[in-house]
């Protein structure tokens, strides 16, 4: 009763967003809304000097930028115009196929573990029914979600040195008779980023499909079970299909990140011998822009990384979007 | 009967997996822990997996007695208390504009702050401009660019579309301005999500290297974080131990190695963060499910 009061007293309330727009000028608009723009003025500043300014700095990968040539800015009308010669140079250069092969291949792999890991987690979470043991467990899962890096990668280089636990399982069960060199061996930084990438992620990652799985009813749970079905058929017929759409959204968009292997796992944990198979575009960026001086060729690296990725998620995006409303209809 | 045996048999496995992921996550901290309070000489022996053979606090006293870790752990502690609320604040009021369906050019607003979430200058021209703004080698580099952030505006302004749009309505017949509005009745009813986005701006200041490793040369503006990428890096290169300093643990009788002072580095900067997460808890996990409602 009281909430069908509320509805008709709703109705006599013009639409909102429409007050002030009927017989009122721009002008007069805008002087009463000078105080919203105020608030807005912090953060467009900073967007504007950390954001779009280096967007237009980019027209240094088209030209030979020099740090002795003057100011970054004032250089743009003296230095030379080169065009695409720098991009040229990316992918004649045999850099190009090895820096994509690894990001990709990293990527790749993260996914391949990454993605499935959370889903799991969360199913097994949600089958556990004591509060006290699931929340320890879920605050111990977030760990690794917030510590930095570097951490990370000082942890993880401990695990896998010659003297580390792991090396002592494998020589303790006598499955190698000498301590693997880890972090020595090329091939295999490509899948130590994917397991590294994954145990730092899956316990926060795990939140999103334990909110989905939340929201699920669970009069559909009590009929199971009259029905006789197993916690596992529960599990396999119920709580997976409900979580379906969360997955395949989720799904989507990381397909939309691909080129975004990271930075910081690669840069840290890297050393001499496995840079053939660490480097990704990032690092790669980073080696040539900063650390060797060929400003504008890195900043050429970064804009062709930027263009791909931005074009990459719009794509996605539309697809998730299209997605969405289909299983929503 | 059938059933439940099933049932057993399926609770079994999760029990298994959750205690494996349980020992997966758990146990490199803790070997990283038992390392960094054992004695070097001792370390060296390996087979360290379960508990301290050999119990010093000689690590920690060494790098306890460093200027180099009180200045980081100064800089990183500032950065973190002067660069949180900054960012806070100015998210917050950017998320009301935002949040207001009269505002003039709403969507060129919004499409100004959500595009830069999707494309970006990249690293190389970013350093220029903070060059040509004389933030290299200052301490603002900390603090100015993180002020903003599009995903946790999304966040608090999904959270502020969700109040009831009366509260504005009555307090602007009252004679309230936008400014008034905002500060007394729309900000403290936003705390809970402004405690979210907080949290994970204070984690990610004092989690931050890449900024000091890239964009500051002073020793003296180096934070904790990028000391550690220091330590680590010379230890990757096998030359931590210069000859002054194996000379130095000689006479000590190799109290300390390269490897226990990275551990107990590790450990003293991530100490705080893992005090403090676990009362966060609520918080950000109210957060991730807010944003992702919208997103």
């Amino acid at each position: 009763m009281e909430s069908l009061m509320k509805a008709e007293t709703n109705t006599q309330v013009p639409p909102k967003g429409r007050r002030g727009r009927t017989g009122s000028s721009l002008g007069n608009r805008l002087k009463e809304q000078k105080l919203l723009f105020l608030l807005m003025l912090p953060a467009f500043v900073v967007t504007l000097l950390f954001s779009y300014v280096p967007m237009f700095g980019l027209y240094m990968a088209f030209t030979n930028y020099s740090p002795g040539g003057g100011p970054f800015f004032s250089q743009f009308f003296t230095t030379e115009f080169v065009g695409f010669e720098w991009f040229h140079y990316f992918f004649t250069s045999g850099d190009f196929y090895r820096v994509m092969r690894n990001t990709l291949a990293q990527s790749f792999l993260s996914l391949l573990f990454g993605f499935p890991m959370p889903i799991l987690l969360a199913l097994m979470i949600n089958e556990v029914r004591n509060g006290w043991f699931k929340r320890t467990f879920q605050t111990v899962s977030y760990m690794p979600h917030f510590i930095s890096w570097v951490i990370a990668a000082n942890i993880i280089i401990t695990v896998l040195s010659s003297g580390g636990v792991l090396n002592g399982i494998l020589t303790g069960l006598g499955i190698v008779d000498e301590p693997v060199q880890f972090m020595q061996k090329g091939p295999l930084f490509w899948w130590i980023i994917a397991i590294a990438n994954t145990w730092k992620d899956m316990g926060f990652n795990a939140i999103m499909y334990l909110a989905a799985i939340s929201a699920i009813n669970p009069e559909l749970y009590e009929v199971a079970k009259v029905d006789g079905a197993s916690r596992l058929k529960q599990m396999l017929h119920i709580t997976l299909p409900s979580i379906r759409p969360t997955v395949i959204i989720l799904a989507i968009l990381a397909i939309g990140g691909i080129l975004n292997a990271g930075f910081d796992q690669q840069y840290l944990l890297q050393n001499n011998t496995v840079l053939e198979y660490s480097e990704v575009i990032d690092t790669y960026t980073y080696k040539y822009g900063l650390q060797n001086g060929m400003f504008s060729y890195g900043a050429a690296v970064g804009l062709f990384k930027s263009a791909v990725a931005f074009i990459l998620v719009l794509s996605v995006n539309t697809l998730a979007k299209k997605m969405k409303e289909q299983s929503l209809f | 009967m059938v059933k439940s045996r099933n049932d057993l048999f399926f609770m079994s496995f999760v029990y298994l997996f959750i205690a494996a992921v349980f020992v997966v996550t758990f146990y490199p901290f803790w070997n990283i822990l038992i390392i960094s309070l054992n004695s070097a000489e001792d370390t060296l022996r390996g087979n360290l997996y379960f508990w301290p053979r050999d119990f010093s606090l000689a690590s920690y006293e060494q790098i306890l007695s460093d200027g180099e870790i009180w200045t980081a752990i100064k800089v990183t502690t500032l950065r973190t208390i002067i660069g949180t609320p900054l960012a806070v604040v100015v998210i917050s009021m950017l998320s009301y504009t935002l949040s207001k369906r009269e505002l003039v050019g709403s969507r060129f607003w919004t499409l100004y702050f959500i595009f830069t979430m999707y494309f970006g200058g990249g690293l190389i021209p970013y350093y220029m401009v903070l060059k040509s703004l004389h933030l290299i080698d200052n301490f603002m580099v900390y603090i100015l660019p993180s002020m903003m952030n599009v995903f946790y505006m999304i966040i608090v302004r999904t959270f502020m579309q969700q109040l009831p749009q009366e509260l504005d309505e009555s307090a602007k017949i009252d004679g309230a301005n936008y400014l008034q509005i905002f500060f007394r009745i729309i900000l403290p009813l936003t705390t809970p999500v402004l405690a979210t986005i907080g949290m994970f701006t204070a984690i990610m200041h004092w989690n931050s290297w890449f900024d000091s490793y890239v964009f500051t040369y002073d020793s003296d503006l180096k934070t904790l974080q990028a000391v550690l990428v220091k330590i680590l890096n010379q230890y990757q290169t096998g030359s931590m131990v210069n000859d002054a300093q194996q000379a130095a643990d000689a006479s000590k009788r190799m109290a300390v190695s390269p490897d226990t002072i990275r551990m107990a580095a590790t450990m003293v900067a991530t100490l705080p963060i893992l005090m403090v997460y676990p009362f966060l808890q609520k918080y950000f996990v109210k957060g991730m499910t807010l944003g992702a409602v919208k997103s």
